[in-house]
């Protein structure tokens, strides 16, 4: 089956001077290549500054990669045309980590799930809302909160709202970029329950980029390493956990924090 | 840092031309002239008045005027005066002296009370001596310039405490020297005072806002747990976090060093940049007044390059970001 | 062994317009040893920032202690005169706020930062603060020296500006470290080297340390001992070992539960949904009354709902606070 997302060499330089002018060029991206199947999860690990969340606008088509190409269900979306290109876009959908700043505080929440509609235009009033309140539904929020501006909201719940938001077009993939990393981890479990059971009756796909290997290798089908700028490995998850072949990702592996092989006996009493 | 200093300077430098292209125009384009004051005493005839504007190239198209005018500029002499029979440089410079011995005073004032002021108001935000500060700010940003003065100037001439207007008393130049400068600073009271007193509510709000929003800021607060002392704490962390937009404005106030003590000026009778300017608009002796208006804007273009480059000097983020353009 | 640090009945509350007065820390009592790192494990809301800006009293203005001592070598920090105070603050007591980013003035260089911390304790000749900041920059910074410490923070990675805030906080040796998420924004390389880094400080200088955090992996084989807090009452508190393979409290052991286990044997777990725990812990769904858990509980009494559980020792040095068990 053809893969719902080919990314093939793609570079991404920012030009930059110096305090003499002189050009001092910052390769964030080395040639990325890498593909997914539709419904799967793929999680893209490495550490600060290896490129990921470059990588992350440029799929979700918010910067113009330097060369390269990259495909999305069939069609190069670095050579379509700009109509066409907008109509795409609302099917790649980009999560941030930071729940605060990619909402508008002010807003009432159900304001920001209905803007998208807004712009594109295409439901009346009444049908905005319904489909706005399935979406609360949908991702686990109480609909009674939709008149309280976001600010009101603790990460989780604003985790959610980004979600809901992001869904609001149907989208066929779904980019997270650190999306849990901000939270805490009970919070984080939750939203991973619901990732999990979204992609499940939508049968969408993610991108899942984090550092964290844990929870990569929990929600992930597949497992690319990135390092300065390249993917050095990619493979299913358990076999990159079992079998780490470069050095990179011995070294992530190294470093992830662990529990101490645990039991939970029952409560004593 | 070169391309930065070199493209804020041809910036400058390309709004004195722009100032000085519709000074021009705005004021050769006003109806009447020097003359027209002449035209109403029947002693003078008409021919005269035809030779003296032909003389003064009064008839001539518009670009050719302005370019024999960019010609004495550059020559140092600004045009010329009809009123006063000389060219235009020297008269401004010797008004714009007395201008400037006033707004710097002024300006060093009011900045060295607001500074303090503005830190000791954000320290105590919202308790009541804030509002107190809150309060006699608005007051004095309500009243007008003029009312100021001409307060001050009513007071002076009910208790005598200082002179009411002027820069020098009749016998000044047979003062020595030490009573040379008491009568100055006398003389110079009232109107640095209501320069002060208008200038100082805008700033100290500006302090107070800046202050304010960084004294609560994460870094303050660690340092504080670092156990740096108050003092410090205010002078070396507090308000150089703060100091971006107080750069700026410091800029603006370099800025209006020429033009901003007009009203006074012409209210309390100092002889300075003010009045002769007034007096010059009235007769329409117009080289002055465009001579005057670039004064003005090569102190406000060179204000703005000095807040630019103080912020590029200070803030080193501003520099990074400069440097990733 | 000596403690060095005891939290006594630390009660904490923030003062706003619309709320009167919202507890925030309720009856804390702990104690530090001296070498000792403690971990405490809290989530948002369970108050483990404000607890860090209590005991050196650097809390926003709205924040009051009610209640409570914070003993530093036999006085009371709550009652210390400001002079003692700021002596205390990063001479003695160090604190390393979350958010490297923020925590470090954005317009004065590192080096200088570090030096304006000691010159506020000592006052030694310039040239002796210099040799001392310069001292403390080569053990965190061992190649590039002189390159970190003339930075400005922007200038530097996340784990380098982490590596100033904990040159602030060492630079006058200081018995006590308070760390809040000093690892939070950081890559797991970076976040190991870190912990590496406060591993070697409590070697070579016999540091005792409070280890905030919201992640219980960081603590495992890293804190000598765990305290857990929810809803700003401490509900288990013991040895890091037992905390983590043993816990004891209800919510302790959901925590621990809900997290992705990373195991190659674990197969048929991958892609499972995770146990998490019901509800949440915001301060509007606290009940009023009874066991601030209760709510999300799975093993909950009756009891629970109408009455506050005491804190019940376990064996010598863990105690919960839950009705489940008794000494």
């Amino acid at each position: 089956m053809e893969p719902i997302l080919k990314v093939e060499n793609l570079v991404k330089r920012y030009a930059k001077r110096n305090f003499v002018g002189m050009p001092q060029d910052f390769l964030a991206l080395d040639g990325v290549s890498f593909t997914v199947s539709a419904g799967t999860t793929l999680a893209i690990v490495g550490e600060s500054g290896s490129g990921k969340s470059t990588l992350a606008s440029c799929i979700a088509c918010l910067e113009t990669p330097t060369a390269g190409n990259l495909w999305f269900e069939g069609r190069n979306l670095i050579q379509v045309a700009e109509s066409d290109l907008r109509k795409i876009r609302p099917q790649i959908q980009l999560i941030f980590s930071d729940p605060a700043s990619s909402l508008n505080p002010r807003w009432k929440i159900l304001e920001i799930l209905i803007e998208p509609l807004i712009l594109q235009g295409r439901l009346s009033r009444k049908e905005r809302n319904t489909h706005a309140f399935s979406l609360l539904e949908r991702v686990g929020l109480s609909s009674d909160i939709v008149e309280r501006p976001s600010s009101e909201l603790s990460g989780g719940q604003r985790q959610r709202l980004a979600i809901a938001r992001a869904l609001t077009l149907d989208p066929k993939l779904l980019i997270l970029d650190e999306a849990l990393s901000a939270l805490d981890c009970s919070v984080q479990a939750q939203i991973a329950n619901l990732l999990l059971e979204l992609q499940s009756s939508l049968a969408m796909t993610f991108l899942f980029i984090t550092h964290d290997l844990t929870m990569a290798a929990h929600l992930a089908d597949e497992i690319a390493v990135m390092s300065q700028g390249r993917i050095v490995e990619q493979g299913p998850s358990t076999k990159i956990l079992r079998n780490p072949g470069q050095e990179a990702t011995r070294q992530l592996l190294a470093a992830v924090p662990r529990l101490p092989h645990a039991t939970f006996p029952a409560t004593q009493q | 840092m070169i391309r930065y200093l070199l493209s804020r300077m041809a910036h400058a430098l390309l709004l004195v031309i722009g100032v000085s292209l519709l000074a021009f125009l705005f004021t050769t384009l006003a109806p009447g002239n020097y003359f027209d004051e002449m035209r109403l005493n029947p002693q003078i005839a008409p021919e005269t008045l035809s030779a003296l504007r032909a003389h003064y190239q009064l008839d001539r198209p518009l670009p050719i005027r302005y370019v024999s005018w960019v010609n004495s500029v550059l020559h140092g002499q600004m045009g010329f005066s009809f009123a006063y029979n000389s060219p235009v440089a020297p008269l401004l410079l010797v008004r714009a002296k007395n201008t400037l011995l006033l707004t710097i005073t002024a300006t060093l004032l009011a900045w060295a009370i607001a500074l303090p002021l503005g830190v000791w108001s954000a320290e105590r935000l919202g308790r009541f001596p804030d509002h107190v500060i809150s309060w006699s700010t608005a007051i004095l940003l309500v009243i007008p310039d003029l009312a100021l003065a001409l307060g001050l100037l009513v007071l002076t001439v009910r208790t005598g405490w200082f002179p009411t207007g002027g820069m020098a008393s009749v016998d000044f130049e047979s003062l020595s020297s030490l009573n040379k400068i008491r009568d100055l600073a006398m003389h110079m009271t009232l109107p640095v005072a209501a320069l002060v007193l208008s200038a100082l509510p805008l700033l100290v709000r500006h302090v107070r806002a800046s202050v304010a929003d960084v004294l609560h800021a994460p870094f303050l607060l660690a340092a504080e747990g670092h156990g740096i002392p108050r003092r410090t704490l205010l002078y070396r962390y507090a308000l150089p976090a703060a100091a971006n937009p107080l750069l700026s404005l410091f800029g603006f106030s370099i800025g209006a060093l020429l033009s901003g003590s007009l009203l006074i000026e012409v209210v309390m009778s100092w002889p300075g940049l003010g009045p002769f300017l007034l007096e010059a608009i009235l007769a329409r002796d117009i080289y002055v007044v465009i001579g005057g208006v670039l004064f003005s804007t090569i102190f406000l273009a060179t204000g703005n390059l000095l807040a630019d480059m103080l912020l590029y000097w200070v803030d080193p983020r501003i520099r990074a970001e400069s440097a990733s353009r | 062994m000596a403690s060095v640090l005891e939290i006594q009945d630390l009660h904490v509350s923030y003062r706003s317009r619309e709320v009167r007065s919202r507890p925030v820390l309720s009856g804390v009592s702990f104690d530090l040893m001296a070498g000792e790192i403690l971990g405490v494990l809290g989530e948002s809301g369970s108050g483990k920032s404000t607890l860090a800006a209590s005991v050196l009293r650097v809390l926003p203005p709205n924040g009051q202690v009610e209640k409570g001592a914070v003993l530093y070598e036999g006085h009371n920090l709550l009652q210390a005169n400001p002079e003692e105070l700021r002596q205390i603050r990063g001479g003695r007591i160090a604190l390393i706020f979350q958010e490297p980013s923020l925590a470090l003035h954005p317009t004065i260089r590192v080096g200088e930062q570090v030096r304006q911390v000691l010159a506020a304790h000592q006052s030694s000749p310039k040239n002796v603060l210099n040799d001392r900041a310069r001292e403390v920059f080569t053990h965190l910074f061992p190649q590039d020296t002189d390159r970190i410490m003339r930075s400005y923070p922007h200038q530097l990675s996340g784990g380098q500006r982490q590596r100033a805030l904990i040159a602030q906080a060492i630079a006058c040796s200081p018995t006590v470290v308070i760390a809040d998420e000093p690892t939070a924004a950081l890559d797991p390389v970076t976040q190991a080297e870190i912990l590496g880094v406060f591993r070697s400080l409590r070697e070579s200088l016999g540091l005792a340390m409070i280890f905030i955090t919201h992640n219980p992996a960081l603590l495992s084989g890293f804190a000598d001992r765990i305290l857990v807090l929810y809803a700003g009452q401490v509900i288990e508190w013991g040895p890091a070992e037992a905390v983590l393979r043993l816990p004891q409290h209800p919510y302790t052991k959901a925590l621990l539960e809900s997290l992705p286990a990373i195991s190659a044997e674990n197969e048929k777990s991958r892609k499972n949904k995770l146990p998490v725990i019901a509800g949440n812990s915001s301060p509007s769904s606290l009940p009023r009354r009874g066991c601030s858990f209760e709510p999300r509980c799975t093993v909950r009494m009756d009891l629970c709902r109408e009455f506050e559980p005491p804190l019940v020792k376990l064996g010598k040095l863990h105690i919960v606070s839950c009705f489940k068990y008794k000494e």
